[in-house]
């Protein structure tokens, strides 16, 4: 139970970063394979500190680790795990790990796919952001969540610009990179008057949360720090970088930032927004409520009206995430346990999806859904694993997201009837684009020019989309693998929100 | 040898000085470049014997009250080593610049002229000690004589440091005048008993800042910045920007927070609104240039405003904090120029279109690169990142929260224009250019490594940093 298994796992993605970019450049697949060999341990250590955890029926903080950084002014490098992060922490593992199947990228071939353009910097900036995340999920100090938070964002603008879509990454990348530094930043001066104004002289969050701050403090300070978190939350009015960003993306990006990132935005929100401003998030939550709704509804209607392909599915992004602030924003029980297991069951599935519409568009080169057809023939497994994240995502019961999304309706039932028939007009759209999509893409007739020209999919493509699949069954078929642990985070959000 | 310690870095400055001109004319010309070999390790070794056998204990007055020796002194006296160390590796190998002893002779003196600054206790020491400093570097500027840009440098460098600094002398004699004593702590005594009128003080205050916001360049005083970066030769740039900048900051933090501590509401209400408009300006003007010194220039400018933060929260957390965002600031800016100067020794040109390509061509120089200007941006985990948390910091503890917010607008506007200069080195192609070698000489390699280290250690390991900087500020209150 002393090895440190959360600082492990953060520091590994980083400490491998710092070793692809020391290898030669010729030396590729030895550096794809360092890559997989870092991706595989950090999958197996956040799973065994998940499963230790869930099997253990532990509760509250737990893995916690102690280091000062900067004891003068409290800065100190707390590492601990709760039944709400521990799923995002396994999730992150499993995002990295099938993101680099995905961007393997076999040389030498007449269809290549994957990342061929400087794989070593790519896979270095990727797990730097990995590092990050992995970093933002595990944090128990403000000031390290900061720190770790923008250490996820900066990659990003380089991952996107280099190896992104040629027609809009520079743009998208941009765009990205601004939004999320100017929340981050806003939500850094939140965080510094909180811990001006509890005095305690520590960022520790477990301090914080009994901090108390009055009431005209929290409900002043809640805004700035609650959105600027929920920009990479992906919350209507502020989500126009995302899609964008998805899109312009490389497959392993897209699905790190759909997948992982946009949870990052939740999670912090949650975590230093609702847990430490607990006064002012009740005072707000009829704005995130509104504002949640809106982009539950919006986003599934825009995705409804693409014809991209990867736009569709970044854009269901918004819709999906827009769930979970929905789920933030009732404060009870079923609302947020839903929102817990949605981020998590959200995260697989739109990786999956992003992995899929890599695959499609590496074979294709477009990804205009009318003119795509019949790929089911040849892409089995890209169209089955398709079919399986569409059936989540319409939240399917024996899916991880009917899990997920049946108690968020609840929940918004118990706070407003009204928003939850509003809400939930988004299941239908979801359903229809999502079918619609299926018929389009993988059933039917072939069109003549693709004839001959699509290549099976690899075996490594196979393992990311089996690896992908399997959890969100699995949570489908036996929630008692998600849902008693998320419960106990959702308790102790409860406990500080005063029991409401 | 303790009488001696608060001037040690002084005296071995000017041993190495004389140890250079001894040797010059022994060496043969293609030796000479060896020079900056000798400077360099004089250096480090220095601040190596400095900080055995040299460091502070309790403040004392030293040398007849003429300066005085504490840790705020002593810090930046060894960063100011360190710069200058750096300089002199960038120096070796810039044409018609790294054969010349007196290059390094001047190099060593405005150092001296530096440590000076940072220690000074009395003004009469203090004026000698500016005009140390910026004699030689008035010369440095304007070194390269067949290079027109480079004399038209150190001539407008020239003019303005003449201008601004005899402002700042008139202050000086103002102050003497009205109180008949040119010692700083003494000159501190009598403003806190209120031995003078609030009218003479604003007054002193504002022909301060003329002459030291002129150092530091706050905008409205930063006009030579970009013409005379972008015309000197670009180590001499770095050396400006960095070490000469923090000399002024050392000063302004000195004379504002020791002399004038019961006044802080009015002068720091001042030297936040000049805080805010330099970093605007700089950054705004910052996004237009094409010119990658200019662009330095500029964002230097911001950066001055940043740091200017720290002084305007008049508290023992702003003091910190602006310690170390200069520690940070050094190192970060020396390791961008240096990277300017490794690059257009190969490819003959300062835009920042040149930069096409450069992560093809060299990826290593690419890496530092980006280690160094996403640490100018603020991002973690490099040191730029902590010292922008630590200044905005010390502005919401002491209810500056409207300058904090300014910050970070300007925080937001620099990144953009990091990364547009990123997107040139890791994006656009330059196929011409991509195939051909770009060779790093041995003394850049190791500067550079160095200081890409430096920044990384600033921006992970902040504890140590940090305990020295408080330590420095310390000694203020």
């Amino acid at each position: 139970m002393n090895f440190p298994v959360l600082s492990v796992i953060v520091f590994t993605p980083m400490v491998a970063a710092v070793a692809i970019l020391l290898m030669p450049a010729e030396k590729r697949n030895e550096t794809r394979s360092l890559a997989l060999a870092a991706a595989t341990g950090a999958l197996i250590l956040s799973t065994w500190m998940y499963v230790t955890y869930l099997v253990n029926g532990l509760t509250g903080y737990q893995f916690v680790e102690e280091y000062n950084w900067l004891p003068a002014l409290g800065m100190r490098l707390i590492f601990g795990v709760d039944g709400m992060s521990a799923p995002l922490v396994l999730l992150t593992g499993i995002v990295m790990f099938t993101g680099v199947l995905i961007s393997w990228g076999i040389d030498d071939e007449h269809a290549p796919t994957g990342i061929q353009d400087r794989p070593r910097e790519f896979f270095a900036f990727l797990f730097i952001l990995a590092s990050g995340v992995f970093g933002v999920f595990a944090s128990l100090d403000l000031f390290m969540l900061f720190f770790f938070y923008e250490i996820a964002v900066f990659p990003m603008y380089l991952l996107i610009a280099i190896w992104g879509w040629v027609k809009t990454r520079e743009y998208a990348a941009m765009k990205l990179t601004l939004y999320l530094f100017i929340g981050s930043v806003i939500s850094l001066i939140g965080a510094l008057a909180m811990y001006f104004k509890a005095g305690f002289n520590s960022f520790d969050m477990r301090l914080l949360e009994q901090a108390n701050f009055p009431a005209d403090f929290q409900i002043a300070w809640f805004l700035p720090v609650f959105f600027g978190f929920a920009v990479l939350g992906g919350i209507w009015p502020f989500h126009n970088w995302s899609p964008d960003g998805h899109v312009a993306a490389p497959t392993a990006v897209s699905m790190f930032h759909a997948g992982v990132l946009m949870k990052l935005g939740a999670f912090a929100a949650l975590r230093v927004g609702i847990m430490l401003l607990p006064e002012g998030a009740k005072y707000w939550s009829w704005l995130i409520m509104t504002f949640a709704a809106i982009a539950v509804v919006y986003g599934a209607y825009i995705a409804f009206v693409q014809t991209d392909f990867k736009y569709m599915v970044g854009f269901s992004s918004v819709s999906h995430m827009g769930l979970v602030m929905l789920g933030f924003s009732t404060l009870n029980k079923q609302g947020l346990l839903g929102s817990g297991v949605q981020m998590f069951s959200h995260g697989v599935m739109t990786a999956l999806f992003f992995a899929v519409v890599g695959m499609v568009y590496d074979r294709a080169h477009t990804r205009e859904i009318p003119e795509l057809g019949g790929m089911g023939k040849i892409l089995p497994f890209a169209s089955i694993g398709f079919i399986i994240g569409g059936l989540v995502s319409m939240g399917m019961p024996g899916f991880s997201g009917f899990i997920a999304e049946f108690p968020i309706f609840l929940g918004v039932w118990g706070r407003q009837w009204l928003v939850a028939v509003i809400a939930s007009i988004s299941i239908v759209i979801t359903a229809a684009y999502i079918m619609r999509n299926i018929r389009m893409v993988f059933f039917g007739n072939m069109p003549e020019k693709f004839e001959g020209h699509i290549s099976a999919l690899t075996v490594l493509d196979k393992v990311a989309i089996v690896t992908l699949c399997a959890f969100m069954i699995g949570i489908g078929l036996f929630p008692s693998l998600m849902v008693p642990m998320v419960q106990t985070g959702v308790d102790n959000i409860l406990r500080l929100l005063g029991g409401a | 040898m303790n009488s001696f310690a608060p001037i040690l870095p002084e005296i071995l400055l000017l041993a190495i000085g004389l140890l250079i001109l001894l040797v010059e004319p022994f060496w043969k010309r293609e030796q000479r470049r060896n020079l900056g070999w000798l400077t360099a390790g004089g250096l480090v070794l220095s601040m190596v014997v400095c900080l055995l056998v040299g460091r502070p204990g309790e403040p004392v007055m030293a040398l007849g009250g003429m300066v005085r020796f504490d840790w705020l002194g002593f810090f930046f006296k060894m960063l100011f080593l360190a710069a200058s160390a750096a300089t002199a590796l960038f120096m070796m190998d810039v044409e018609k610049l790294n054969r010349r002893g007196e290059a390094y002779l001047l190099l060593l003196a405005s150092t001296m002229g530096m440590t000076l600054m940072a220690s000074s206790a009395n003004l009469v020491m203090l004026y000698l000690a500016i005009e140390t400093t910026s004699i030689p570097l008035y010369v440095l500027a304007g070194f390269m004589l067949e290079d027109k840009a480079s004399t038209e440098a150190g001539f407008k460098y020239l003019l303005f440091g003449a201008l601004t600094s005899t402002v700042m002398l008139y202050g000086f004699s103002l102050l003497y005048g009205f109180t008949g004593t040119t010692d700083i702590y003494k000159l501190a005594a009598m403003f806190q008993a209120g031995q003078l009128s609030m009218g003479v003080i604003v007054g002193v205050i504002f022909l301060l800042v003329v002459g030291l916001g002129f150092k530091v360049s706050i905008v409205p005083f930063h006009f030579w910045a970009p013409d005379v970066y972008e015309g000197s030769p670009t180590p001499i740039a770095g050396f400006l920007s960095t070490a000469s900048k923090a000399a002024g900051f050392a000063v302004l933090a000195r004379l504002f927070v020791v002399a004038f501590p019961n006044l802080a509401s009015s002068w720091a209400t001042i030297l936040a609104v000049l805080s805010a408009i330099t970093m605007t300006v700089g950054n705004l003007l910052a996004i237009r240039q094409s010119n990658i010194k200019r662009l330095l220039a500029y964002s230097s400018v911001a950066h001055a405003g940043y740091a200017l933060i720290g002084v305007a929260a008049a508290s023992r957390l702003g003091v910190a904090s602006v310690v170390f965002y200069l520690i940070a600031y050094i190192v970060t800016n020396l390791a961008a120029f240096g990277i300017v100067v490794a690059y257009a020794r190969v490819s003959g040109s300062d835009e920042i279109a040149a930069y096409d390509g450069l992560s093809r061509r060299s990826p290593g120089l690419a890496l530092a690169l980006l280690v160094a200007f996403l640490s100018l941006a603020g991002m973690p985990p490099f040191g730029g990142f902590i010292a922008k948390v630590l200044v905005f910091a010390a502005a919401v503890e002491s209810g500056l929260v409207w300058l904090a917010v300014v910050g970070i607008v300007n925080a937001i506007i620099g990144l953009y224009y990091y990364l547009v200069v990123l997107k040139h080195v890791y994006l656009f192609r330059n196929e011409a250019a991509e195939s051909q070698p770009l060779p790093v000489t041995r003394p850049y390699m190791i500067a550079l490594v160095a200081l890409s280290i430096g920044v990384i250690l600033v921006g992970t390991v902040f504890a140590p940093w940090f305990g020295l900087s408080d330590a420095a500020a310390l000694n203020l209150f």
